[in-house]
């Protein structure tokens, strides 16, 4: 476990798996925040910010009252019980919290920041990218530092996806594409060619 | 009530989440799932089946319930509902399809971000009966259902040469050199496909973004 094995954690999650090209993780907002390159800058930071702080905020939840044995601090009474059923319960609840609680914190102290993210956090809490990025950590075992960087990886991946496209979407504004392809129908074909893009890096390895 | 059980308002319900409305190709909405479960046939199926589930199920618990939810709290009200939903949807799929859940893998849990779900909670049981609100879950259900099943049938087909495991494409083209589309159980495959749907669906329903 050395440094060498979290840069590779993180190449990978940007580039080789990323979540919204190999994993269609966040897809919704994508498509629908992708239109202007300053709103698709604005949503990929707030995702960066939320995915690095929710994904290892459950990881400790999972680890300190989820999984079998995790409540032994309350006793040994408590050594074999097993709530990992309610993982996907308490994963969401944790995410709508930590992005109520990063509001609250943006709001007081940074109110620059909050003007540029404030419209789009609460509509982070229901963003897959983030639950995937949480339910992903959970099934693969990641340790506590793997989540920080998986969550951080995820977050750059994804906010890079989406400036690309809002970027080729303002040069696409001046082409001439057939009417009932514009909008969605377009959009998908060309993250389907950025897909192949990415899916290049295939085997990168530090 | 004093109305039929399948009125003429009621069929608007079901023929718009179906097609007129569809909640992939027109509101934009469960994109990801749909594209990510759609390598296998069966289990775009089992997924169709439980997303259907919720957003019927959803739909009515809101809607009976939706006269007594405080306006500031209603999403995490929401969120909880669905998230039982799933639960039970999951626990069912691991004690009797583990090979079909182990497939899903984390979009089964991610049927509670699905955009259809909240979306139509928001957009329609917020505001209407349960009876008219179990149809609008079933119809949207089942719009995303049908496209689902479409992608799921080319991409298993032509990605791996099978149609619910059973091998459909003869081994007489493949010994005349046919080979599986490799392309198709990928990422980007899956978004050709989604796009060129959309693109054939719009182009019927005569539906155009501005």
């Amino acid at each position: 476990m050395d440094i060498i094995h979290y840069v590779n954690l993180a190449v990978k999650a940007i580039f080789v798996e990323n979540i919204l090209l190999a994993f269609f993780l966040g897809n919704c907002s994508y498509i629908a925040c992708s239109k202007r390159i300053d709103t698709a800058v604005g949503l990929g930071a707030a995702v960066i910010f939320v995915l690095t702080i929710c994904t290892p905020a459950a990881w400790a939840f999972k680890h300190f009252f989820l999984a079998k044995g995790a409540l032994h601090w309350l006793g040994a009474n408590f050594n074999n019980i097993d709530l990992s059923f309610l993982i996907f319960v308490s994963f969401i609840a944790v995410i709508a919290a930590m992005t109520q609680v990063v509001e609250m914190l943006v709001e007081k102290f940074s109110p620059a920041l909050h003007g540029a993210l404030g419209i789009f956090l609460p509509l982070i809490a229901v963003n897959c990218a983030i639950l995937g990025a949480a339910l992903f950590m959970d099934q693969r075992n990641y340790n506590f530092m793997e989540s920080v960087i998986f969550g951080l990886g995820s977050g750059i991946g994804w906010a890079l996806a989406i400036i690309a496209m809002a970027a080729i979407r303002k040069k696409l504004a001046y082409s001439n594409i057939p009417a009932p392809l514009r909008g969605l129908g377009i959009t998908m074909l060309v993250s389907g060619l950025m897909s192949m893009g990415f899916m290049c890096f295939a085997g990168i390895r530090l | 009530m004093g109305e039929a059980l399948l009125s003429s308002k009621n069929q608007k319900i079901l023929k718009d989440g179906f097609w007129d409305t569809n909640p992939i190709t027109f509101q934009i909405l469960g994109i990801c799932s749909a594209l990510a479960v759609t390598t296998q046939l069966k289990a775009a199926i089992v997924m169709s089946l439980g997303l259907t589930f919720v957003t019927a199920g959803s739909n009515v618990v809101i809607s009976l319930i939706r006269n007594f939810i405080p306006p500031q709290i209603r999403i995490i009200v929401q969120l909880t509902v669905v998230s039982a939903l799933v639960i039970s949807i999951d626990q069912l799929l691991r004690a009797y399809m583990f090979d079909v859940s182990k497939q899903l893998s984390v979009f089964v849990g991610l049927i509670i971000t699905n955009c259809i779900v909240m979306g139509r909670l928001e957009a329609f049981a917020m505001g209407n009966p349960p009876w008219k609100s179990f149809l609008d879950g079933l119809a949207n259900g089942a719009g995303y259902s049908a496209v689902l099943i479409m992608i799921g049938i080319i991409r298993e087909i032509f990605g791996s040469g099978t149609l619910l495991g059973f091998h459909v494409i003869p081994a007489s083209f493949y010994a005349a050199g046919y080979v599986n589309n490799g392309m198709m159980v990928l990422a980007p495959g899956a978004f050709f496909l989604l796009g060129i749907i959309v693109w054939i669906q719009r182009s019927i329903s005569g539906y155009k973004e501005s």
